[in-house]
Formats: C-alpha cells, sequence, structure tokens
C-alpha cells in the first residue's frame, strides 16, 4: 500500500527532467497552498496519542518519584516508541489519501471562546507537521534509547527521562498545532523542558546559569510571538492557521510586515539566530543528549517550522522576508567563523548548528522556492548533527568527560563505530555527494542564487554568502574531525613516553568504544546521514510531498549556471577540508592554544556576543531598573508620602486651633455667625431688599 | 404707629442706662457688682414690656428672670466664693483684640440689619390685647401652642432633676449618726472633753447676752459657754461685773428686791464692782478642778445638799461661799 | 419714636453680651452674659409682636423665658458641679479638649 502510494506521488513523464539534480522543480499547474479540511479519517484520530503518550511518561516518572528509578527510563524509551508508532500509523494512512485531502484540521476540544476570539485546541495534521513528527519521535526515540546507556550512572537518571518525555510531547504539540495559540503553548513548553534538561546537573552552578540564560534569550524571542498574536487577532481577528492564512491575501501589507517580523523574533529567540544566539553555545552545558536532540534537531528548528508554517504572512510582505533572508545569512556566517576557533567539541557542533539553521532560515526566507529545501535541509541536518554530537558524546565518554580537542587526536584507532558514524556525518555535512548534506545544502545555495522580483544584487549577495558559508564550514567541521580523530594522540596514554606520541602531562585517558546502546542509535543515524538525502531527492519526492503545504514554486534560473554552482561548492569544501588536513592532521596541534590573530581571538569569545549583549541589553536594563526603582521610590512614593507629610503637617497647624479654651471657640462661632448675617445682608440689599 | 411722647421720654432714658449696666457687666471686677448690673439691666427690660403692652411677659420678666433665675445667680455666687475676683490680665493671646474686634464687627452687622430693612407701618397691640393682654395670651398658648406649653412643663422638671443628680454628692465617709456621736463624747472624756453639749451662753445665767457666760449649777462660770473668738479678743464679759451691774442697779431702784436676791450686799462690795465695771476683768477663778471635776463636784453637791431647782432665785451665793 | 429703637438697643444689648462670653473668664459672668443675649432676643420678639399686632412674638418671648430658666438651673449646677472639683470657676480651666 504505501509503496503504490509513493509512487502515484512521483512525476509524470514529462518532468523526468526534474529527476536530474540541480534542476529546481518546475509547476504542476498554479496550484497554491491547499486549504484544510475538517473531516478526520479514522486513523488520523489516533494523533492526539502522539501528544499524550511522552505527557503520560513524564507525568508518570515525575509523580512515581524515587519509585520509577529503575524502570523509568525504559518506560521513557517505550512512551517515546509507542509515540513513534502512532506516527508511522498516521504518516501511512495519509500517504493513502489524494494530495488535495492531506492538509486536516483535527479540533479536539473548545478551549478560549471569549467575544470575538475563539480558539479550540485541535491538531493540524499535514505533510509539514508530519515530517516534523516523524523526525522528532525517530530521532527523539533513538537519542531515548542511546542516554539509557549515556545516563547509566547519574542518580537522577530518571528525571532526565521524565524531562526528555516532556520535551518531546511540548516539541509535538508544537508541530500539531493547528492555531498560533496552541503553538503557543508547545513553543513554551520546549523552552521549558530546554531549561529543565540544560540545568539538568544545577549543582554546578554554571549549568543553572546557562539554563537561566537560555530560557531568558528564549523569553525574549516569546514576545516577538506574543506580539505577533495579538497583531493577529487584532487584524485577523483569530489565531488559527486556517482563518489566519485564507484572510492573509486580503490584509494590508503593514500588518503583514509587522506579523512577519514579530514572528521572526520568536524564530530568533528559538532557534538561536542572531541576534538571540549567545544562548546556544552555553546551552552545551547540559548532557549530551539533551545537545543532540534538543539543540541540534529539534527545538531549535522549532523557528524554522514556524517561518515555513507561516507561509502566507511571509508572501504578503517582501520587506519581512528580505529581513529573515539577512539574518539567515548573518548567522550562517557567524556560526561558521565562531566554530572556527573553538576547541570545545561540543561548543564547535553548537556553533555548526547555528549556521546550517542560518541556512535553513535563508533559503525559508527565499519564498516558495525555498521552503521545501529548508524543510529538507532540516530534516537531513536533524540526522547528521544528532548523529555527530552522539558521536561526540561518545567520544567524551571514552575519555572521561572530557571536551578539549586539544587534548584529543588518534582517536580513530580506538574508537571505530565512533569514528566511522562521526564521519558520515562529517560527510553529510560537508555536502559531498551522494550523502544526505550534498542535496538538501546545494539546492539552498542554488535557490540563494535566484534573483528574486528581479533583484540580481540579492543573488550575488545571498549566494555568495552561501557559498562562502559552505567553504567554512567545510574548514571547521574537518578540523573538528581531524582534530579528534587523526592526528597525534595529545592524551596521555600512561605509557610514560617521553618522546612518543603521548605527552606525558595530563590525566591518563583510556579511550573505548561505547556500549552498544549507545553505538546502535549512532549508526541508525549515520545509515540516515548518509542516504537519507538521495532517497528523498529521488524523483522530487519530498518537494512534492510538501506542496500541499508549501505551495509549487515557479520555475526560476539562478545567476549562474546550476553545474557551476554545483562546481564551485564543491571546490570550496575541498580546499576547506585540505587546508584543515594540513594544519590539523598533518601538523601538530598545540596543545595550549596559540594566540591567534584579531579574528581567531574574536571569534573564541564568540565574536563578542555576551560583552555586546550586555553592554546593550543588560546593563541599560539594570540601570532602567534601579533608575525605575529610585524613581519610584523617590516621586511615586515620595510624592504619596509627602503628601501624607503635607496633610499631616496641616493637621499640625490646624490643631493649634483647638486650644481648649471655650472663649476662642465662643470667638469662632461668633466670627462665622457674622459672615453669615453679612452676607445675608449683602444678599438681601443686593436682590433690592 | 409711633409711640407716644411718654414712652419716648421712657425710652431714651432707660435705654442709656441699661447700655451702662451692660457695660458693667463686662466691665466688672467683681461678680457680685456684674450681678447687680444684670438685674438692673432686667427690671428695666420689664418696664420696657410693660410700655410695649406686654404686661404679661414684663411680669414675667420680674417674677421669673429677676427673682428666680438671678437670685439662683446670687446664690451659687455665694458658693462659689464671694470674693472670687477676674483679675483683668487676659490669658489667651489676642483674645481681646478678638473679642472687641469682633463684638464691634457683630454690633455693626446688626444694626445694619436693621437699618435697612424696611419693615411695615406699625400696627400696635390694642386690638390684639382687646381682652386683656393675658387672656389674649392664654388663648393663643392653650389653644395653638398647648404641645409645646406641656413639652415645656416636662423641661421645666427635667431641669430641677438635673440640678439634683449634677450637685448630688457621693457620701464619701460612713454617715456619723447620733450613736457614733455620743460614743466619740464619751471616748474623748478622757482627754478633758464634755459629754453634755455645751449650754447656750445665758444660761443659770441672768442674762442672756452672748459675751456673758453662763453659770454651771453651782453658780460658777463656764468659760465654754462664751464664743472663742470673743475670748481670743477679750470681749468677753465677767460674770461678776454682770453681777455687780445688776446688784447696782437693783439698790438703786428696789432696794428690798435688791437684799433678798443679794443677800450679801450687806457686805459693802461696791469698790469691787466698781473695779469690776471698767474693764473686763477676768471672772473669779474658778475652783482649781471645778471642771474638772464636774461630775464629782456635782455628786458632792448633791450628797450634801440637792441642787435647788433652777430658777431666777436660786442663790449662786451659798453653795460657794460655803464650799471656800 | 420709631419702635426700630428698640430693635438698635436690643442690638446693642446682644453685642454686649456676647462680648462678655469672649472675653470674661468667670464662667458664672459668662452665663450672665448668655442670659443678657436671650433677653435682647426677648427684646425684639416683643417689639416685633407689637409692629405686627401679632401676640405670637409675645408668646416666643414667653417659651424663651422658660427654656432660659431651665438651661439656667442645669448650666449653674454645672458650674456648681465643676467648682466642687476644681476649686475654680473660671473656664479657661476647662481645656482639656486642648489639641
Amino acid at each position: 500500500m504505501p509503496t503504490v502510494t509513493l509512487l502515484s506521488a512521483l512525476p509524470r513523464a514529462q518532468e523526468l527532467s526534474t529527476l536530474l539534480p540541480g534542476r529546481l522543480p518546475t509547476t504542476l499547474g498554479a496550484q497554491e497552498i491547499v486549504p484544510a479540511t475538517t473531516f478526520v479519517p479514522g486513523p488520523f484520530l489516533l494523533a492526539p496519542l502522539l501528544i499524550a503518550l511522552p505527557l503520560l511518561g513524564a507525568l508518570v516518572l515525575l509523580l512515581a518519584g524515587r519509585r520509577s528509578d529503575r524502570w523509568g527510563a525504559w518506560f521513557g524509551v517505550l512512551m517515546s516508541a509507542g509515540a513513534f508508532v502512532v506516527a508511522l500509523v498516521v504518516f501511512f494512512s495519509m500517504l493513502g489519501l489524494p494530495a488535495d485531502e492531506r492538509v486536516v484540521d483535527h479540533r479536539l476540544f473548545d478551549w478560549i471562546a471569549v467575544g470575538g476570539l475563539d480558539v479550540g485546541v485541535g491538531l493540524r495534521l499535514d505533510p509539514l507537521s508530519m515530517t516534523f513528527v516523524l523526525l522528532v519521535t525517530f530521532v527523539g526515540t533513538l537519542i531515548h534509547v542511546y542516554a539509557v546507556a549515556y545516563m547509566e550512572h547519574d542518580p537522577d537518571k530518571r528525571r532526565f527521562f521524565a524531562y526528555l518525555n516532556l520535551f518531546v510531547a511540548a516539541m509535538l504539540l508544537l508541530v500539531l498545532a493547528d492555531s498560533y495559540l496552541v503553538l503557543f503553548v508547545g513553543w513554551e513548553g520546549v523552552g521549558l523542558a530546554s531549561y529543565l534538561l540544560i540545568g539538568f546537573w544545577n549543582h554546578e552552578r554554571a549549568n543553572a546559569v546557562a539554563a537561566k540564560k537560555a530560557f531568558i534569550m528564549n523569553r525574549v524571542g516569546d514576545l516577538g510571538l506574543i506580539v505577533a498574536l495579538m497583531l493577529m487577532f487584532a487584524g485577523f481577528g483569530a489565531v488559527d492557521f486556517a482563518t489566519v492564512f485564507a484572510d492573509a491575501p486580503e490584509v494590508g501589507a503593514g500588518l503583514l510586515t509587522a506579523t512577519g517580523l514579530a514572528l521572526l523574533v520568536a524564530a530568533c529567540g528559538k532557534s538561536a539566530q542572531f541576534p538571540l544566539q549567545a544562548w546556544l553555545g552555553d546551552a552545551m552545558a547540559g548532557p549530551t543528549p539533551v545537545s543532540a536532540l534538543i539543540h541540534a534537531a529539534t527545538m531549535v528548528t522549532a523557528g524554522v517550522y514556524l517561518v515555513v508554517r507561516s507561509a502566507p504572512i511571509y508572501e504578503g510582505s517582501p520587506t519581512a522576508q528580505l529581513v529573515v533572508v539577512v539574518v539567515g545569512a548573518v548567522t550562517l556566517l557567524f556560526g561558521a567563523i565562531v566554530g572556527c576557533a573553538k576547541d570545545d567539541i561540543k561548543k564547535v557542533l553548537a556553533a555548526s548548528t547555528m549556521s546550517q539553521i542560518g541556512y535553513m532560515m535563508l533559503a525559508a526566507g527565499l519564498g516558495p522556492i525555498g521552503y521545501a529545501f529548508a524543510i529538507f535541509h532540516l530534516v537531513t541536518h536533524g540526522f547528521f548533527k544528532a548523529g555527530m554530537f552522539l558521536g561526540a558524546g561518545s567520544v567524551m565518554h571514552g575519555m572521561e568527560d572530557g571536551v578539549d580537542m586539544r587534548r584529543f587526536g588518534a582517536l580513530s584507532r580506538y574508537m571505530k563505530v565512533t569514528w566511522v558514524t562521526f564521519g558520515l556525518g562529517w560527510l553529510a555535512i560537508l555536502g559531498i555527494p551522494p550523502f544526505s548534506g550534498f542535496w538538501s545544502k546545494d539546492k539552498i545555495i542554488e535557490a540563494a542564487f535566484v534573483p528574486v522580483d528581479g533583484q540580481e544584487w540579492r543573488a550575488w549577495v545571498f549566494g555568495g554568502v552561501a557559498l562562502l558559508g559552505a567553504g567554512i564550514t567545510a574548514f571547521y567541521m574537518s578540523r573538528l574531525f581531524f582534530m579528534t580523530f587523526h592526528g597525534r594522540a595529545r592524551w596521555n596514554d600512561g605509557s610514560g613516553n617521553p618522546t612518543g606520541t603521548s605527552p606525558t602531562d595530563g590525566p591518563v585517558r583510556h579511550p573505548h568504544e561505547s556500549p552498544a546502546l549507545m553505538t546502535a542509535p549512532m549508526i541508525v543515524l549515520a545509515v540516515g546521514s548518509a542516504a537519507l538525502g538521495g532517497l528523498l531527492a529521488f524523483g522530487n519526492v519530498f518537494v512534492d510531498w510538501l506542496s500541499p503545504v508549501t505551495g509549487h514554486a515557479e520555475h526560476a534560473e539562478p545567476v549562474l549556471p546550476v553545474w557551476s554552482l554545483i562546481t564551485a561548492t564543491l571546490v570550496l569544501v575541498l580546499l576547506g577540508v585540505l587546508l584543515a588536513w594540513r594544519q590539523f592532521a598533518v601538523a601538530p596541534v598545540p596543545i595550549v592554544p596559540p594566540r591567534g590573530s584579531v579574528l581567531t581571538r574574536a571569534a573564541r569569545q564568540d565574536l563578542y556576543q555576551d560583552q555586546v549583549n550586555e553592554a546593550v541589553l543588560m546593563r541599560p536594563g539594570q540601570y532602567l531598573t534601579r533608575f525605575l526603582v529610585y524613581g519610584d521610590r523617590q516621586m511615586v512614593d515620595g510624592g504619596w508620602m509627602g503628601l501624607a507629610g503635607l496633610v499631616g503637617a496641616t493637621g499640625e497647624k490646624l490643631r493649634g486651633m483647638q486650644n481648649g479654651f471655650v472663649r476662642s471657640y465662643a470667638a469662632t462661632m461668633l466670627a462665622g455667625l457674622i459672615v453669615i448675617v453679612a452676607v445675608v445682608l449683602a444678599v438681601t440689599t443686593g436682590t433690592g431688599s | 404707629m409711633t409711640a407716644s411722647g411718654g414712652e419716648a421720654v421712657l425710652f431714651w432714658v432707660l435705654a442709656p442706662l441699661m447700655v451702662l449696666a451692660a457695660l458693667g457687666l463686662l466691665f466688672a471686677r467683681k461678680a457680685v457688682h456684674a450681678a447687680i448690673c444684670v438685674v438692673f439691666v432686667m427690671i428695666s427690660l420689664a418696664i420696657l414690656y410693660i410700655a410695649q403692652e406686654a404686661a404679661f411677659l414684663g411680669v414675667v420678666q420680674i417674677v421669673v428672670y429677676t427673682g428666680a433665675v438671678m437670685m439662683l445667680f446670687l446664690f451659687v455666687l455665694m458658693l462659689v466664693g464671694v470674693d472670687a475676683s477676674d483679675s483683668l490680665v487676659e490669658t489667651i493671646r489676642g483674645q481681646r483684640f478678638v473679642g472687641i474686634l469682633l463684638g464691634l464687627g457683630l454690633g455693626a452687622v446688626l444694626v445694619g440689619v436693621i437699618a435697612q430693612a424696611t419693615f411695615p407701618p406699625s400696627v400696635g397691640l390694642t386690638v390684639a390685647n382687646a381682652e386683656t393682654n393675658p387672656v389674649a395670651l392664654a388663648r393663643i398658648l392653650f389653644a395653638d401652642y398647648v404641645f409645646a406649653l406641656e413639652v415645656v412643663g416636662i423641661l421645666l422638671v427635667t431641669a430641677a432633676i438635673a440640678a439634683l443628680v449634677l450637685t448630688h454628692r457621693r457620701r464619701l465617709v460612713p454617715r456619723v449618726g447620733q450613736r457614733q456621736v455620743s460614743d466619740a463624747k464619751v471616748a474623748a472624756l478622757a482627754e478633758g472633753g464634755l459629754l453634755t453639749p455645751l449650754p447656750a451662753p445665758g444660761v443659770y445665767a441672768q442674762n442672756n447676752a452672748m459675751d456673758t457666760p453662763a453659770l454651771d449649777p453651782q453658780g460658777r462660770p463656764i468659760e465654754h459657754s462664751v464664743s472663742r473668738i470673743l475670748r481670743i479678743r477679750g470681749q468677753e464679759r465677767s460674770a461678776g461685773a454682770i453681777l455687780a451691774q445688776e446688784r447696782a442697779v437693783l439698790v438703786e431702784h428696789e432696794p428690798e428686791l435688791a437684799t433678798r436676791r443679794f443677800p450679801e450686799l450687806s457686805a459693802a462690795s461696791d469698790e469691787e464692782a466698781a473695779a469690776d465695771l471698767s474693764g473686763g476683768s477676768t471672772a473669779p477663778a474658778p475652783e482649781p478642778g471645778a471642771f474638772a471635776t464636774d461630775t464629782t463636784a456635782r455628786s458632792t453637791g448633791s450628797t450634801t445638799e440637792p441642787p435647788g431647782p433652777p430658777g431666777p432665785t436660786v442663790g449662786p451665793t451659798s453653795e460657794p461661799v460655803k464650799e471656800s | 419714636m420709631e419702635l426700630t429703637n428698640y430693635l438698635v438697643l436690643a442690638a446693642v444689648l446682644f453685642t454686649i453680651g456676647a462680648t462678655t462670653v469672649l472675653l470674661r473668664r468667670n464662667a458664672i459672668i459668662v452665663f450672665m452674659g448668655i442670659e443678657l443675649m436671650l433677653n435682647a432676643t426677648n427684646l425684639t420678639f416683643v417689639t416685633f409682636a407689637r409692629m405686627h399686632g401679632d401676640l405670637h412674638g409675645q408668646v416666643i418671648a414667653f417659651f424663651v423665658m422658660v427654656v432660659a430658666a431651665a438651661e439656667v438651673v442645669v448650666g449653674l449646677a454645672i458650674i456648681v458641679a465643676i467648682f466642687r472639683t476644681r476649686r475654680s470657676a473660671s473656664v479657661d480651666d476647662v481645656n482639656l479638649l486642648k489639641n
């Protein structure tokens, strides 16, 4: 059954030319985005289970407490796997539907019905959300399994799985929501889970601080989402996807631009894009499975999901689209530069994540030609980045949780499986054909070189940036790979050999391969990194799969011929690899980091992102609050206290009149009497007696 | 109607006097003087009422206001202290200035009101008083305002009770009754107190002047019967001097009565009488212990011979002469 | 002679009575000042009764007299009671309401 439907999704004969890589899809007719139906086919009714199962897992594990310590980990894995099974069921039943019936809004229950706002809790089941669901549940389950082994010796293992399940539930709610408000609930949920997981080992102060930083920066982004919700309510009168997307073409461009920018702020916060990117590096303080799942494959991609989902809004606002592209391009380079100088393996991978999501944002901002590729790259990235993170975790496991790459080296001999799986991920991210990164990233570079609205400068600028980014990515990822697995061993193997391959200072290490529970997920992900891209690109299967949601793009030619772009990319990539090879595999790598150039030093400091944030935002913010407190105390409180004091002083003065002497009171009374009589006199003489 | 000429004279005589008297109230130093001034004002007012054909009211003014209210004032002045006089130094700062200012202001305002008011032509009360003023008043009071009258009656009763209640003094010490007084006197005998009440001056004496000591049954003068003040002032007269004086008168006018009365007249004690007549020489000193042992003296007196019934002929001569 | 002369006389007496209340310290003299004021109003009423030929003015004056009598009784009783405890008849001493 699934095979038949897959084949039926293949294009007809005349579009066989599109099978060749390097050709952007042509239109199958001017087909707009498919509107949602509310008819819910049978298997789709299982969809709420997708969220319910992990949520149940989280609740059970949190409430059962220590009692569930023994079976907690596997219970978490079971819930995640159960969600994956349900996802498969729904996916296959969706494949059985024709393309224009695949977008389903399944309303579960009423939530807010106030005045003009009617928000119900419901799920939108369409190709885009199902893609994400499959990605989250599949990679999530693999990482759950990995974590069983990774967190073996941690006494708080059960709590870890509770939080992981909570994360999966929230992420699924986010991608399955049928309205922005329900999406926001999931959005907040993943932020919470991220905070809990980054600060999992919160007995270390640095971890708690990193968690707080992540949460606060996320919150800044959330403000954007809230503003967008308000704008939507003001402009559309509703916040659910169906109404907003249907009414988007009729609303003014100003509102769409504002909404688009607000949504972009939210996406930047969640996906660690410039200017809200400072938290991602610090988030590596969490356990490696967390970094793999949340900060590589899923949560940080929520921003891209939001932008792609809001396509109708961005379609109505070229300004917002341009801003999205700029943000993506800037972050792309930012992450790449920072990644070149870091010595912490996880931080390099974090910078790489930031950079790759920049690619996705760039693609998403290009309009219909880019949406599908953004998601495509998102999926492939999810596989190879998660795989590389798990590999890094494996390396750390073997090196007693050390993360400094300057203390690694020549590990390929000791950790074969890790080396191979990591290597496949490395090749994928480089974009070497036929690995998956090639299919997705190259399409993005092509799309970047397409002039939008006839503006050629955009093609050159952004295309050039994407191309350059590819080269730098190759360099620093190869640097990472070579420093870790090749070259000389820069760690003490205890042999006491002063002139040998290992230094004699530093702690003694015994690198070894990780247990099966850890290597199995890595292998699966490596297979995905290698093959998934090609599979999905074959016959534009993936692009067509997403078309009910992203619409079909018009055929567009990039300013440079496609073959030249591919060649240029490959040349740059190989150049980067070569440079890295020479510098880090052949030449000895100093254990003490050399001073480096200005750029290197800046990159080591994350291009001074923390200093900038503190100077521009934190300190003024602190001054502002201090000033406001002062002002509140002096002016507001002082005003009130002053008023009270004034009243009191007046009362004191008036109190002096009460001297207790009857005769004074009599005098006052007499004075009053005189006044009254005089007034009467005046009135009567005035009005003529 | 304008007042008659006689009334005008009355008014212009009384009005300045009344104002002066009122100012006397304001400026008098002693409270009693102020009260007298007020009495004058009230009586003048009564006269004016009568002149204004309000005869009933004029009489009531005198009877109630002057006769009762002002007398009440004077009683209370007595209670509070007749001598109490206000010093004219003002204690509240600025009160004098304020008081004068306000007084003048009030006067000006009131007079101004009167001056600028237009009055209807006066009617006079001859018609209203056709059945004499009291009868006319009674008709109004007991017909239209009888309820108010009753209420005012209750008010008066209440005021009287209020006065009782307000001035009621709680007994702070136990009531001293007759029993307690006699017990106290008996207890005080040891310190030289008297059991019997003091005789009024003049008992057993030939005259009842206050400065003449009384004589006890034995004919001795009792010191304590003369007021202490007179004794201190030395205005007490001696009994002997009185007797001598009496003797002299009797001798002059009724010799047989004198000899019967004063058997010792045979002994010419005129020089003693003359000497005694000159000044307040002390009475013949009583025998020592005469008063201290009064009871015993009486009892001894009674053993020897019963004391004669007190009468004008009881001679004080025999016993003292005998017992000396 | 106009009847308004009586009114003026009454006004003057009233003023003097009021000034007495303000300026004298002896409670009894103050009270007498009040009595003077009441009498002045009585005179005014009687004059008006005569002016309007209506005895109601005299009725009011009568009631005023009665009530003034009652008031004097109670007032003097109070003064006596105060004097007993304070040994002073000055109104300035009754200043517990000070401040």
